[in-house]
């Protein structure tokens, strides 16, 4: 097998598998129990906290975990809104979002606030100033994506966010870091970001967890209320043996940022090379993306035909981004990639596992795919 | 209260000497579709299914009754002694829901035991006056009642009911032969085989895939189909034809605008010789005439011209909105719209020909030798049961 489909999600590192069976089978307790496996399963949560607060480079109080990514970003944007939302009327964030960033706040656009989404310019690029420049003294949020799930593209995060807390400090600042953390460093202080979103199932990590990093003094109100667990902000019986997995991958992942990330620089330079000896192929995601996506077009074969050609040799790729499963990528038409391709565009997502024979096993694949496949017009 | 389900047949009730054949066709499928239920009891008479589930069971059973097909009409009766108080106890409790509802009523009595003491208009009569005085709001007409309350005085207990429902109607599956459905993953296949199994014919489906064109996903959702036609056709003979390199090798050989109508006629081709293979006597469709270009009656000439059995086309003078309505009420409607590419739309000519000629599309056909091809897709075939969901 051949999987190249690591942003929709990755495989579990051992350590992760590992923590999360002993955690069910042996540490079960209710951390919130006065015995001592209580006492044990909340240490379980706590050093998790600890690595990941660290791999943020933040303080452990600023953790919370979440059952996701996408709870996260709900929680940011309606917790926004319900508390500064009071007072301020504008949301600002980007065209080229994740679903869970993006329907949350077109929801609160229907309920009266004002959104702007900042669009891609003509080549594709979202400036900092364009952010910057749509936030105004009645901005509650910012929300903005890292890195982008399709193609790659690296936000000017922290430039954008330091300019708009220097002018409205007020303003919460939000940033979906799923694709970028532990690829790249993802530090909220350097971001200038109020709250940052984290998903476990991305660097190898369980499925069902997440966290969400809020800084001191940022205004959230909860999204899920009840038992008073996390501190009151995110209630509902800690999950021990995913937030135990979910630190064992930080734990395991956290030291090799940078060697990773240059390893798979290797990586994609060698795909781009290799991909471009094929007939009529585009590639996507430009040099100034984060090379664990490469996302490319193969003229006149189908995404899902391409994709599924590739399955019968089990290289795994996705269309487009998997969670917009049989529809047309809007992201992709943002970022100024024309219709024909966007029907012909598949991702292809590393880690640093895989390995240049993988990548010239599936160059060659694509190639007999453009021989043996009909062409569609 | 004990509560029993009455099963009334419909037009088989009306058939001559081999009524009995229909009705133990109807019965089999019957007891097919409650196999799942513990300790069901059965006992038939006078045109009538009489069935006696545990009392949790009792509304499962309605619903799966319903959806099978030579049932005219449905209803729960409570069952009481054979003693006339005891009668009118019960028939005055059991009708309430549906009386202080009515305005008009009368009763109905059936004594197909003769032992017992009140013949059947002294029956009508003295009930008729207890329920009066139990519900002072009713008028008794005998013509045009809102409600009619019937007893049934038979061997071992009285029934009594008072609401019925209306059965799926039609002839029981299996009662007017066997027939092969092309079933691709739209709205039209699966209503098709709705009515043809409404006329007592039992349903095979045949599926042509193309991988990598058309994805698992897509092979997955037809199965869900199939699964949830079972509901009203009984078990389903499944085959799914790999059909690749079929529409590869067209889409290479013959004109691009009768690209369709080939692909249409080889399809019937191999489905016809799995039919010989599997003992089926027709070919049934989905088409509509006019409703896309590949279904004008011209194009039906050519793919008939291969066909060496009948082929049914029920929905052939229906309408999208009629189709539709058929497939929301039958439940195909919601995984038909899933939007997976299907072995039809992969390779669609821009311009297909409205208005083929017969001769032209043989001459285009026989560009390629497709017969070896053919024999291939018949030979991979898998073929595996379905059955409906418990």
């Amino acid at each position: 097998m051949i999987y190249l489909d690591n942003s929709s999600t990755t495989k579990p590192c051992k350590e992760a598998v590992e923590a999360i069976v002993s955690a069910l089978s042996e540490d079960f307790g209710n951390p919130s129990s006065l015995h001592r496996l209580g006492i044990t399963s909340e240490s379980i949560i706590t050093s998790a906290r600890k690595s990941v607060a660290s791999a943020l480079g933040c303080d452990v109080s600023s953790v919370y975990f979440t059952s996701g990514a996408t709870e996260s970003n709900n929680t940011v944007v309606f917790g926004v809104a319900e508390g500064l939302g009071k007072r301020k009327k504008r949301i600002v964030t980007t065209s080229v979002e994740h679903p869970s960033v993006a329907e949350p706040i077109s929801k609160l656009e229907k309920a009266g606030f004002e959104v702007i989404r900042v669009s891609p310019d003509e080549n594709g690029e979202i400036t900092a100033e364009s952010i910057v420049a749509a936030v105004d003294e009645n901005t509650c949020l910012v929300s903005c994506m890292y890195v982008n799930n399709e193609t790659g593209y690296i936000l000017p995060i922290a430039e954008a966010f330091a300019k708009i807390k220097r002018l409205y400090p007020e303003t919460v600042t939000h940033c979906d870091c799923v694709q970028a953390f532990m690829k790249i460093p993802v530090n909220p202080k350097s971001l200038h970001a109020d709250a940052v979103s984290l998903s476990a199932h991305k660097i190898h990590g369980p499925k069902g967890i997440g966290a969400l990093y809020v800084a001191k003094g940022t205004k959230i109100k909860p999204f899920i209320v009840g038992g008073g667990q996390e501190k009151g902000f995110r209630s509902g019986t800690e999950s021990v043996p995913l937030i135990a997995g979910f630190g064992a991958a930080v734990d395991k992942l956290s030291p090799t940022v940078s060697g990773r990330l240059e390893t798979v620089s290797g990586l994609k330079a060698h795909l781009v090379s290799a991909v471009r000896q094929l007939e009529g192929i585009t590639v996507n995601s430009s040099d100034k993306c984060l090379p664990y996506v490469v996302s490319i077009s193969v003229p006149n074969i189908k995404s899902e035909t391409a994709l599924h050609f590739l399955e019968q040799y089990e290289i795994y790729v996705s269309s487009g981004s998997a969670c917009s499963r049989g529809k047309k990528s809007s992201v992709l038409k943002e970022f100024k990639i024309p219709d024909k391709l966007i029907d012909s565009t598949i991702r292809i997502s590393m880690c640093a596992e895989n390995t240049p024979q993988e990548l010239d096993e599936l160059v060659s694949r694509l190639a007999l795919a453009q021989e043996k496949l009909v062409k569609i017009r | 209260m004990k509560e029993i389900i009455l099963a009334k047949y419909g037009e088989i009730a009306l058939k001559g000497l081999n009524k009995n054949t229909f009705e133990d066709v109807l019965i089999k499928n019957i007891k097919r579709r409650l196999s799942d239920l513990e300790g069901v009891k059965y006992h038939s008479a006078q045109s009538t299914l009489y069935v006696e589930t545990a009392p949790e069971d009792t509304d499962t059973a309605l619903e799966r009754l319903k959806k099978v097909f030579g049932i005219a009409k449905l209803c729960k009766a409570a069952v009481s002694e054979k003693d006339f108080e005891d009668i009118s106890k019960v028939a005055i409790l059991y009708a309430e829901d549906a009386l202080s509802e009515a305005k008009t009523f009368k009763v109905d009595a059936k004594r197909a035991d003769k032992h017992f003491p009140m013949t059947s208009p002294e029956i009508m009569r003295e009930l008729g006056g207890r329920l009066l005085s139990s519900y002072p709001h009713l008028e008794v007409d005998v013509h045009n009642p809102d409600v009619t309350v019937t007893v049934e005085i038979r061997e071992e207990n009285a029934y009594i009911h008072a609401k019925k429902i209306d059965g799926a109607g039609g002839m029981p599956v299996g009662s007017s032969g066997r027939a092969l459905l092309l079933l691709s993953g739209g709205l039209d296949s699966p209503v098709a085989g709705y009515m043809m199994a409404k006329r007592g014919v039992h349903i095979s489906a045949i599926h042509f895939e193309a991988p990598p064109y058309t994805s698992e996903r897509a092979r997955m959702k037809v199965e869900r189909l199939a699964v949830k036609m079972a509901e009203y056709c009984g078990m389903i003979n499944f085959m799914c034809v790999p059909f690749t390199e079929i529409q590869e090798k067209i889409r290479e050989h013959c004109p691009e605008e009768l690209f369709t109508i080939i692909m249409r006629r080889i399809m019937m081709e191999v489905a016809q010789r799995l039919a010989v293979q599997k003992d089926l006597s027709a070919l049934v469709t989905g088409e509509s005439i006019a409703q896309v270009a590949s279904q004008t009656m011209a194009a039906m000439v050519c793919t008939d011209a291969v066909c060496r059995m009948p082929v049914f086309r029920p929905c052939i003078g229906m309408d999208k909105i009629e189709i539709i309505e058929i497939a929301r009420k039958i439940g195909t409607y919601d995984i038909s719209i899933e939007p997976y590419e299907d072995c039809c739309t992969v390779f669609t000519p821009r311009h297909p020909k409205t208005k083929p000629v017969l001769a032209d599309v043989e001459a285009a056909q026989a560009l390629y030798d497709f017969e070896p091809l053919i024999q291939k897709a018949v030979e991979e075939t898998k073929a595996y049961t379905l059955h409906a969901e418990k």
